[in-house]
């Protein structure tokens, strides 16, 4: 290769903007992601994941931001060359090459010799090698989309850009081109930057997740945060379910708890988790943000009447129960109209019946507060 | 087909066959009356009138006569190398000056594509001859064309290569191969423009990535996706080019006549039929065959 192939540092996005005439489609991301890390990005359609990857890859010019790769800033050189290479959300395989010179175009452009074996190799990977000869378009969607991974993977760039790697891929196979991915990932050390829309695949195979909306990043970390501790209220509904209960104020009695007010139920708030300056006097200002309290379907549980009284305590009546095989799901009446979700594993603990009167607890270390005009 | 399944019903296998053959013959059956009476017809009789002897004033007959061919090679073998190799040039230069053309047009031109390809079309709407005459006021020798080439030196350039006798440019090779760039370039410029329009743009962000600069994604990418339209474009220009007689006669002079020009005199003139006729095959064979080689090696089956 004309240049090392190890990981020479962080990708870093500084305020990186991407304008479409007026329409907005990135807006001032700032991120590092370390070396050799495996990289989530989940968003809705039309966040501007793809924008920001083309941006990475040198494809697209930002309208403001700088891009640096190590110590290097990238921002104004060309496409090909950065040491970044993208597996394309439509794979954009050329159609006048052999499966075998779509996966060798890199390598031969950097003047590998051994390119035809290293080509082979990469398509062994993706279980493609027996088709090398074949035109793309002689291919299913999904045996592209490996062509597409195999001609990215093969060079073995600094940065991999993936967008939407597996998206056409039935679940069997793209739960093993996960694992595989992984596998890879952690092998030759590329910094992964993996988009999809899918949380579960993000949640599965990333180090770090960002969670994107409408061309800014909502929060990123490990994925156990932001699903345990999502910051806003659009990071707990993209990751998974969660019942939201609107507060009304705190109060605080001293110690590693404090009270929140909810419909005139006091519930048991962690204090550590509360937003920076949210005031501990009773009512919230008018006017001031919304605030909630959120609590994962299956961190509820239904109280039996004999179990230890739960700090956290609201009663309702059952007004769904659908048993999906491993748990069953209840949606619970509270008092004020709201439905809050609980998922219980059937593991022979308590079962309720619609019309039934239940009380619900939680564990308030395994509660979140979210704070945003929603 | 049909009976490799005798038990599966013979009968609907065989309505649907002869469905299958009536339509397309009937459909057929105007091309091939058309192609039979003007040109499976023609080229027979063409064929048997190089092969008569005889003058106009006393008719003609059929007398095998080879010779003719063999006479005619022999004088006017001069003409058929000119006229191949000015077409050459000529298709070169359309491929080079359309090409880009092609390019903008297709991926360029955003709202005003369909204005540019109406104006790559619009010369059409004059006469072939008049176009051709309106070339011997742009070359004349003091316009500015010529003063341009004069003042650049392009002039000496032209002379050097031999495409020019003196400092002037009309009524030399230089000006019959202009002529046919400027009357046959529609005929390179659509075809290019409708495979370049089909490519998908995608495809050079994808060879930008994977390390190819601009010149690398052309020879690459761009050049190969749009074989099929450089082949029929050349195609189209070469063949025409080749028999044109036209543009030797309006902007060239007594060495630079064309085959074609060759042609029209023993027809029109000379009066000597077979050995027009003979001409004429001798052409028509020899495209064919440089067509075949062409075809061959671009390879076009293999293409998208
Ligand atoms: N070339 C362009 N011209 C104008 N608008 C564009 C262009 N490319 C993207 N956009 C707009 O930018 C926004 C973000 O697009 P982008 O392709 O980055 O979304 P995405 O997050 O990748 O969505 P998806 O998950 O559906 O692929 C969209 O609203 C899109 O319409
Ligand atoms: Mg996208």
């Amino acid at each position: 290769m004309t240049k090392p192939t190890t990981s020479s540092g962080p990708l870093r996005l500084v305020g990186l903007t991407r304008h479409f005439d007026d329409f907005v489609a990135v807006a001032g991301i700032d991120l590092e992601v370390p070396a050799g890390s495996f990289f989530a990005l989940l968003g809705p359609s039309g966040c501007g994941k793809t924008t920001t990857l083309r941006m990475v890859a040198g494809l697209e010019e930002p309208t403001a931001g700088r891009i640096y790769l190590g110590d290097e800033d990238i921002t104004a050189t060309r496409a090909y060359q950065r040491r970044v290479n993208t597996v394309f959300q439509s794979y954009a395989l050329f159609p006048h090459l052999s499966v075998l010179d779509n996966v060798g175009f890199g390598l031969r452009q950097l003047k590998v010799a051994d390119w035809k074996q290293r080509s082979m190799e990469a398509l062994e990977l993706v279980q493609l090698a027996d088709r090398s000869r074949q035109r793309p378009r002689q291919l299913s969607g999904g045996m592209q989309q490996r062509v597409a991974l195999a001609r990215a993977i093969v060079n073995r760039p600094e940065v991999l850009l993936l967008d939407e790697p597996l998206g056409a891929l039935d679940l069997k196979l793209r739960r093993e081109m996960q694992i595989e991915l992984k596998r890879i990932q952690q092998e030759v050390g590329i910094t992964f930057i993996h988009v999809t829309h899918d949380q579960e695949e993000a949640m599965t195979m990333a180090d770090t997740v960002a969670v994107m909306n409408a061309g800014h990043l909502e929060q990123v970390g490990e994925p156990a945060a932001l699903y345990d501790r999502p910051a806003t209220a659009y990071v707990a509904s993209f990751l998974g379910q969660s019942n939201l209960l609107p507060l009304e104020g705190f109060s605080d009695p001293g110690g590693e708890f404090v009270t929140a007010h909810a419909h005139g139920n006091g519930l048991v708030v962690e204090r550590a988790q509360l937003p920076k300056g949210m005031p501990l006097d009773g009512g919230f200002a008018e006017g001031a943000p919304s605030v909630h309290l959120g609590i994962r379907p299956e961190k509820l549980r239904i109280l039996s009447p004999d179990e230890a009284p739960s700090a956290n305590r609201l009663g309702g009546t059952v007004t769904d129960a659908s048993f999906t095989g491993v748990a069953t799901t209840y949606l619970v009446a509270m008092p004020w109209g709201q439905e809050l979700t609980v998922t219980r594993p059937n593991d022979g603990s308590l079962r309720a019946r619609p019309g039934d009167a239940v009380v619900l607890g939680w564990d308030p270390h395994q509660s979140f507060v979210v704070s945003e005009a929603l | 087909m049909a009976f490799a399944h005798p038990i599966g019903g013979v009968r609907p296998v065989r309505s649907s066959r002869r469905r299958g053959y009536f339509v397309p013959v009937l459909l057929l059956t105007p091309a091939m009356l058309w192609l039979t009476v003007f040109f499976v017809v023609p080229t027979i009789s063409l064929a048997s009138q190089s092969l008569q002897t005889g003058d106009i004033d006393n008719g003609y007959t059929l007398t095998w006569n080879f010779q003719t061919y063999a006479d005619a090679l022999a004088r006017y073998w001069s003409h058929f190398l000119r006229s191949f190799g000015y077409a050459a040039t000529a298709t070169v230069g359309t491929l080079l000056l359309g090409y880009p053309l092609a390019w903008f047009i297709a991926h360029r031109s955003g709202k005003y594509k369909n204005a540019l390809l109406v104006l790559v079309v619009a010369p059409f709407f004059t006469n072939f001859l008049i176009r051709t005459l309106a070339w011997q006021i742009i070359l004349t020798d003091t316009g500015p064309v010529t003063g341009f080439f004069r003042a650049t030196g392009l002039t000496s350039v032209l002379q050097a290569v031999g495409l020019t006798n003196n400092d002037t440019l009309l009524f030399s090779p230089f000006a019959v191969v202009s002529g046919l760039v400027y009357n046959f370039l529609p005929f390179m410029v659509l075809p290019l423009y409708a495979s370049l329009e089909r490519l998908d743009t995608r495809l050079l962000d994808a060879a930008g990535d994977l390390y190819a600069n601009g010149w690398h994604t052309f020879w690459r990418v761009i050049w190969p996706l749009s074989l099929p339209g450089v082949v029929s474009g050349t195609l189209l220009t070469f063949i025409p080019a080749a028999g044109d007689y036209i543009n030797s006669k309006l902007l060239g002079n007594t060495q630079t006549v064309m085959i074609g020009q060759v042609i029209d005199a023993q027809f029109l003139r000379v009066l000597d039929y077979p050995t027009a006729a003979a001409l004429s095959f001798i052409l028509m064979i020899t495209i064919i065959i440089l067509v075949g080689v062409y075809v061959r090696i671009a390879g076009t089956e293999e293409l998208v």
